[in-house]
């Protein structure tokens, strides 16, 4: 793995191999009192986020700060290019500088990818923290993980993806990644957040929650921004609700052991209920724990290469 | 050179042109061009001469119409001026360029297309007439001064806010009705904006899966659709720039065999008969472009449009950008992709090598039907005694690498980075002056 771009490029073998160095490195670091490995000392990772994150970020952070790694944090106001100094200029100075992996969030889809073959003659590696609308890969790899620890597997199982898809990077990760281990996606949301052109994604496309909730293994509920609220994709906040919203009547269609996720930050009596986003099958916290050790496994694979040990 | 000169003033020597066959047909024969019109046509021409062309059979065709070039001055002349997009014109077989209105400040006024006008004759190494605005300053709330830019000495027919759409019905049914009084021609570009919010890329597949927000293809066909109409209601003259889509070829097809009052035209761009938005995959601004690169079934409906009439001509939307515009993310580049110096080649492989258009054909797309849009006396008119001596000689068989550097001009991005195409202008011959010869163009007096 030389970047880390996208879920839909990952191969099931090298994300499989991720997930284990993820559950590894969370039993290594089980009970200890100083959870920090020598792994990363003196690699310097460098996150840039152009978009406003405190999960995403904090992860990444605490990632590379348990690995040993020097890790610094550029946002993009109070930066250079609040003065407008443009994307590549930006990468090659944070390059220069000594970084050995940058890891970038931008609102523009495909500003990895630019960044990646600008910065690929020098060495350092790229991680795509959200792109647009694009990818949010190690956002899936964390829900993964999760789905891994509480389903025992994931091939063959059957996962909805409901919400936001049109707008949703996470949506799109998931649906490759969550493909290529094996299992069935079901994408449910209005017609109106359905991009055209799903044909592809490999997952079937519905607009009815409440037929899918018996059948799930796993539901995981997206985030619905603000701006869409008011776009005209849909009509009131409640209507969606009603639509769309897992509250506990829909939960309890759920098959007993079918897991809850959500990405965060849960907009609670919107697109998640309460009494769902807190109750026993909610992974919610599990999810953001696992996210630390995912993080942590991409940047041993992208920084340690496979010769050093976890 | 001082001041304004005329092309037609320094066109007195007679240059002859050894050895080409006229539209692509026939023995080789030799043209003699001299005061800037074809003197004589034959075999063996025993003629003296100030300079002779020896083409060895290449394909001789009437100088190459643009009915749609960005030259960017005034404004940004960092990207192009009108002095390097004439030297990508004449390396291209072009005679004639429609330099669009989109310049800062706009040419929504007499003195900006005079401006650009009296630059181009400067130059003199093609006709450069500017595309008048339609609405002030490109707004879409009022039209510009359509007739003292029509009564100018740029004498301006053809009118567009290209890059904008005349979205508003009603102002584009004034600018229809009001462009008739000089024979003008509105040339729209057809985009809904309300259904393009931020749009980026075909909506289809690829766009979902690169997350980059939708052109839906209804979005040009609709306004194709109320353009038409409102032309077929008022008597006015529209001409559809870049047809991109299918629906849109679709229904010119249905439009056009109609009894119809005004007057509909359409062009379609090299770069929507060749490429598809699988190219957006290294998300490369390169291939970022207004309308966007569409799917296979678009390219092909556009290519059969062309072939069979539906879709008069090719115009290149040559559209130069700074280095800086390009190269960075997808979403903030512009949108364009240089056009001139590869149009032949393009068209050569997506229409004449598959069969779909002969050399007649590419004589009518990219000459013929472009001048008479536009109402160019002088322009696409037949190879044969007595015509303006307007003429694009093509090697047929020569094969070239496209590389953006080795293009005129400062600006690099050209969408065909690195393909190899077939055929290529070899010299154009500009009102009995060769303009371009081998690669290089030649300034007035001279080689440079």
């Amino acid at each position: 793995m030389r970047h880390l771009l996208t879920a839909e490029r990952l191969d099931s073998e090298t994300a499989t191999a991720v997930l284990d160095t993820a559950d590894a490195l969370k039993q290594t670091l089980l009970g200890r009192e100083v959870r920090k490995l020598p792994t990363l000392r003196g690699r310097t990772v460098i996150t840039m986020f152009y978009e406003n994150s405190t999960r995403t970020r904090v992860s990444f952070e605490v990632a590379g700060k348990w690995m040993s790694a020097d890790v610094i944090n550029v946002s993009a106001s109070g930066s250079s290019t609040s003065k407008g100094e443009s994307l590549r200029d930006t990468a090659r100075t944070l390059s220069s500088a000594g970084a050995d992996c940058v890891i970038l969030r931008h609102q523009a889809s495909g500003a990895p990818h630019r960044i990646a073959e600008w910065l690929d003659p020098t060495g350092t590696r790229v991680v795509n923290a959200g792109d647009g609308m694009h990818e949010h890969p190690t956002q899936a790899l964390l829900d993964a993980a999760t789905l891994r620890e509480r389903l025992g597997s994931i091939s063959g199982r059957r996962i909805g993806i409901v919400g936001d898809l049109l707008h949703s990077r996470v949506a799109r990760s998931n649906a490759h990644l969550l493909r290529t281990l094996g299992a069935e996606v079901v994408l449910i949301a209005p017609p109106t957040l359905v991009p055209e052109g799903t044909e592809d994604w490999g997952a079937a496309v519905t607009h009815d929650l409440d037929a899918q909730l018996p059948g799930l293994d796993a539901v995981m509920a997206l985030r619905v921004q603000a701006e869409r609220m008011h776009g005209g994709f849909f009509p009131t906040e409640r209507e969606y609700s009603i639509g769309y919203g897992l509250n506990p009547a829909r939960a309890a269609k759920l098959p007993e052991h079918a897991v809850v996720l959500h990405p965060g930050p849960m907009l609670r009596g919107m697109e998640i209920a309460p009494q769902v986003a807190d109750s026993p099958r909610a992974a919610v916290e599990q999810q953001v724990r696992n996210g630390v050790h995912v993080r942590m496994a991409v940047l041993y694979h992208l920084l340690a290469g496979e010769e050093s040990a976890a | 050179m001082n001041g304004v000169e005329r092309p037609t003033e320094d066109s007195g020597g007679r240059v002859l042109l050894r050895s080409v066959r006229p539209y692509g047909t026939g023995e080789p024969v030799d043209l003699l061009a001299e005061n800037g019109k074809i003197a004589a046509i034959g075999e063996g021409l025993d003629v003296e001469a100030d300079e002779v062309v020896h083409a060895e059979g290449g394909v001789a065709l009437p100088g190459f119409v643009d009915l749609h070039t960005h030259l960017r001055e005034p404004g940004r002349e960092d990207a192009e001026t009108v002095e390097s997009g004439s030297v990508a014109a004449a390396l291209g077989g072009y005679t004639a360029v429609f330099a669009m209105a989109n310049t800062d400040p706009v040419a929504d006024n007499a003195i900006v297309v005079e401006h650009v006008r009296r630059r181009g004759t400067e130059v003199g190494l093609v006709d450069v007439h500017p595309v008048g605005a339609v609405t002030a300053g490109l707004g879409g709330t009022k039209l510009a001064e359509i007739g003292a830019m029509a009564r100018s000495d740029a004498a301006v027919r053809v009118f567009s806010d290209d890059g904008h759409c005349v979205d508003d019905p009603l102002l584009m049914r004034r600018a229809l009705e009001y462009t008739g009084a000089f024979g003008g021609v509105v040339a729209q570009h057809a985009q809904d904006p309300r259904l393009t919010p931020d749009a980026q890329a075909h909506e289809g597949g690829n766009a979902a899966r690169l997350g980059l927000a939708g052109w839906p293809a209804p979005a040009e066909e609709s306004v194709v659709a109320r353009d038409c109409m409102l032309a077929g209601h008022t008597g006015g003259r529209l001409h559809v720039c870049h047809v991109s889509s299918a629906g849109t070829a679709d229904f010119l097809r249905w439009w056009r065999s109609r009894q119809v009052r005004g007057g509909v035209s359409a062009e379609v761009t090299p770069h929507h008969l060749l490429l598809t938005d699988e190219l957006l995959e290294t998300y490369d601004p390169l291939y970022k472009v207004n309308p966007p690169l569409r799917t296979d079934d678009d390219v092909r409906s556009l290519r059969e449009a062309l072939a069979s009439g539906v879709i008069d001509c090719v115009a290149t939307d040559h559209a130069p950008h700074a280095e800086q515009d390009k190269d960075c993310e997808w979403s903030a580049a512009r949108p364009g992709m240089l056009g001139l110096q590869t149009a032949l080649s393009v068209l050569v492989r997506s229409m004449v090598r598959p069969g779909l258009l002969d050399w007649r054909g590419v004589a009518r797309v990219l000459s013929e039907a472009p001048a008479r849009i536009a109402g160019l006396a002088d322009q696409g008119r037949p190879l044969e005694v007595g015509e303006p001596a307007n003429i694009a000689l093509v090697d047929p068989e020569s094969e070239w690498t496209v590389h953006g550097t080795e293009l005129a001009g400062t600006a690099v991005n050209t969408p065909f980075e690195g393909m190899v195409l077939p055929a290529r202008v070899f010299a154009t011959i500009s009102r009995g002056r060769v303009t371009a010869l081998g690669g290089k163009v030649e300034a007035r007096g001279g080689r440079s």
